[in-house]
């Protein structure tokens, strides 16, 4: 139990079907979002989130799979297509419209590359699903607190920014915060990546003089932000790494847009 | 009157003329060597893209310094032009300024404006110069544009001065023929900056001016002729391809693949999603290769993206690896692209093996390491003042080496059977993953 007494329930889509029911929308919680220590904080609080505000919303549990994209930035199309076909069939089984996801790659994936396959369904990433939250007033920020005029910067993800267009909803979150946003010199579409992207993740770099993740990082740290807004999860590995590397995690955190309205409501 | 320049005149245009005809005709046939790609979707989308980007220079603008002096240039280019159809007219009739009458009082405003682009094209190509050879701004000065891509900047930027030091030598000599009397020469009542510059022809007889006005004007309309066919040899192709270049660029968002349907099919039977095609089907077209490795399994509108590349090095300034000293340049893969398309071309033009010359775009240009750095983050895409797309060609690559050679990092194949088994890139048991939701209501507050 915590504090505000609520007890949070994460359904499932077999559940709910079982239960005759539909959810509105599906949040795919993606690999790092089931499995990675340090992002699960970030799944927990967007379900906290989505329970506060009532929403009726399911996950798929243990029948969601790998959407493929690191397989198919990789060059195995086949291993991408098989993940594809798979998932569009228990997505179209349960009859999924609408999805909501915290990881960029998932969302460009299931976006634009499933309706190809077969599947096609409306897909937002969290950001713009909070973004219409906060416009909606279904969540009222209550700002002050431990954010209250501290300084923040957002880090763009390469997959929601320059892949999608996306840049002013996780800005729209931020703002709803009582903190200060100043921008990194390389923002939105001029945005430096965090090294991750086109399964970058899953290897070593190359050979070179510095890391990637180390620039940015070098970057985020030169606003003087004590926050490091992020809205994917190997993004957020990237930028935490970085700012271990440079031993600033002290003064320095790095959070997904979700963990800051989690902690805003105290949630 | 001897009609002996017109005939040369003819001359000139008709070998122009064919030189022309000649090189474009191969590019044509090099850009061919790609597979076919539909983008005629949404014209109205492409006219709009095309406008904005090429005609309008809006994505030039992301660094303002040097697209003020482009902007200069390129208008100077496209305004300056249309004296060239006096040029033609000129030439071929063996008349003088032949719009000046005509035309009156606006021919002489309508010099004056020439003039002063002129001098605008000999300032900022000028400037051009000090950014490449003297403050060498490092992405003019990468490893990558040693030998011919230097020189070919550097002559195109000599040519350029040299033509609008022509065009000014010519109406001040012009002028000060007309000023003296001279037959034919018509007086314009004033130009500003080449009559700034008669003092330097005033001692000279008519004779001279006479010599210095037609070595001007010859000097000037074969330069003209002559940069165009020297341009198709040149990374200044941009000046025209960039039109078709960004009409047919990708209009989907950026993050999107283009699916295979090879393997979906292939993947479709794998699954039992589909039956075998039947007899009365057509068979699919011959699969041919998965992802690229030469020139040939690239699309065409990637081959005229080499073509059309000017090697700026916008989309390498950009690049996250490159910027950290990875061997990756985006503009490497643009202009290894093109170096071994031509040489393809070449080839099969002298009646060689073409394609089979035991060379490949990926191996013997391009190479593994290089591919294997990007991180698809579509800056370089992004980048481009001209919607040239290098990630693409980077991801057809990789598709290849991991389908055609399984050849990709070891880390990414354990990536990919991590995928296969446990259904998540890390090795985590499938059953374990939604194990996150029984701490959500553990976690004390």
């Amino acid at each position: 139990m915590n504090m505000n007494n609520t007890t949070y329930k994460v359904p499932t889509m077999a559940e709910k079907t079982a239960a005759g029911e539909s959810p509105e929308v599906l949040f795919w919680v993606g690999c790092a979002g089931s499995f990675d220590e340090r992002y699960k904080a970030v799944t927990l609080a967007f379900v906290k989130i989505l329970n506060k505000v009532g929403i009726n919303f399911a996950v798929l549990g243990e029948e969601e799979t790998c959407t493929g994209d690191p397989a198919r930035r990789a060059g195995n199309e086949f291993l991408f297509q098989m993940q594809a076909m798979s998932n569009i069939q228990v997505l179209d089984g349960y009859q999924v419209k609408k999805i909501v996801t915290a990881c960029p790659h998932c969302f460009n994936t299931l976006k634009n590359e499933y309706p190809a396959l077969g599947g096609n369904y409306e897909v937002m990433h969290h950001s713009q699903f909070l973004q219409g939250l906060i416009n909606e007033g279904k969540i009222i920020m209550k700002g002050g607190g431990s954010f209250k005029g501290k300084k923040i910067t957002f880090h763009d993800s390469c997959f929601l920014g320059r892949a999608n267009n996306v840049y002013e909803a996780p800005r729209d979150v931020i703002t709803a915060l009582d903190m200060e946003l100043v921008e990194m010199k390389r923002c939105r579409s001029k945005g430096l990546c965090c090294g991750a992207g086109g399964a970058q993740m899953f290897k070593e770099p190359e050979k070179g003089k510095k890391d990637i993740n180390i620039e940015r990082t070098e970057e985020a740290l030169k606003t003087g932000a004590q926050t490091v807004a992020v809205g994917c999860p190997f993004c957020l590995t990237m930028m935490a790494d970085g700012i271990k590397n440079k031993e600033k995690e002290k003064e320095v955190n790095v959070l997904d847009l979700a963990e800051l309205i989690a902690k805003d409501q105290n949630l | 009157m001897s009609s002996l320049p017109q005939i040369l005149f003819l001359l000139v245009l008709g070998g122009a003329g064919y030189l022309l005809y000649r090189r474009v005709s191969y590019l044509r046939q090099t850009m061919m060597l790609g597979k076919p790609a539909s983008r005629t979707d949404n014209p109205k989308e492409r006219w709009k893209s095309m406008a904005l980007v090429a005609f309008g220079q809006k994505k030039m603008f992301k660094r303002l310094g040097p697209a003020l002096l482009h902007l200069v240039i390129y208008i100077s280019f496209v305004v300056i032009n249309l004296e060239v159809l006096e040029f033609m007219i000129d030439g071929l009739a063996g008349t003088h300024r032949i719009f000046a009458p005509v035309l009156a009082g606006f021919y002489t405003t309508a010099m004056n404006i020439f003039e002063i682009l002129a001098l605008g094209v000999l300032v900022s190509c000028l400037f051009f110069l000090v950014r490449r050879n003297i403050t060498k701004v490092p992405r003019l000065s990468s490893a990558e544009l040693k030998g011919w891509p230097k020189l070919d900047a550097n002559l195109i930027l000599w040519i350029e001065i040299l033509l609008m030091l022509a065009i000014l030598t010519m109406n001040a000599t012009d002028q000060l023929l007309a000023y003296r009397g001279v037959e034919k020469y018509i007086p314009l009542g004033g130009l500003w900056i080449s009559g700034s510059l008669q003092w330097l022809f005033d001692g000279m007889s008519n004779a001279s001016l006479l010599f210095w006005e037609r070595f001007a004007w010859w000097f000037h309309i074969i330069g003209i002729l002559g940069f165009a066919v020297y341009v198709t040899y040149s990374k200044h192709l941009h000046i025209f391809l960039a039109f078709p270049n960004t009409w047919y660029a990708n209009l989907e968002p950026k993050g999107k693949m283009p699916n295979m349907d090879v393997v979906t099919r292939e993947v479709q039977l794998m699954l039992g999603l589909q039956t075998a095609p039947s007899a009365n089907e057509t068979a699919p077209a011959e699969v041919g290769r998965f992802g690229a490795k030469d020139i040939n399994d690239l699309s065409w509108v990637n081959l005229m993206n080499a073509f059309s590349c000017t090697e700026c090095g916008r989309c390498t300034a950009e690049c996250p690896a490159n910027i950290t000293g990875k061997k990756l340049s985006p503009r490497k893969i643009m202009m290894d692209t093109r170096d071994r398309a031509e040489e393809v071309s070449q080839n099969i033009k002298a009646g060689k093996k073409g394609l089979d010359d035991g060379k490949s775009l990926l191996g013997n240009y391009i190479s593994q390491e290089e591919i294997n750095a990007c991180t698809s983050c579509n800056a370089c895409v992004e980048a481009c003042p001209i919607n040239i797309d290098p990630l693409s060609i980077i991801l057809e690559m990789r598709r290849y080496t991991a389908m055609e050679e399984s050849g990709s990092p070891a880390q990414w194949n354990a990536m990919f059977q991590n995928v296969e088994t446990s259904f998540a890139p890390w090795k985590f048991a499938p059953s374990d993953r939604f194990n996150w939701a029984s701490e959500i209501n553990k976690e004390a507050k």
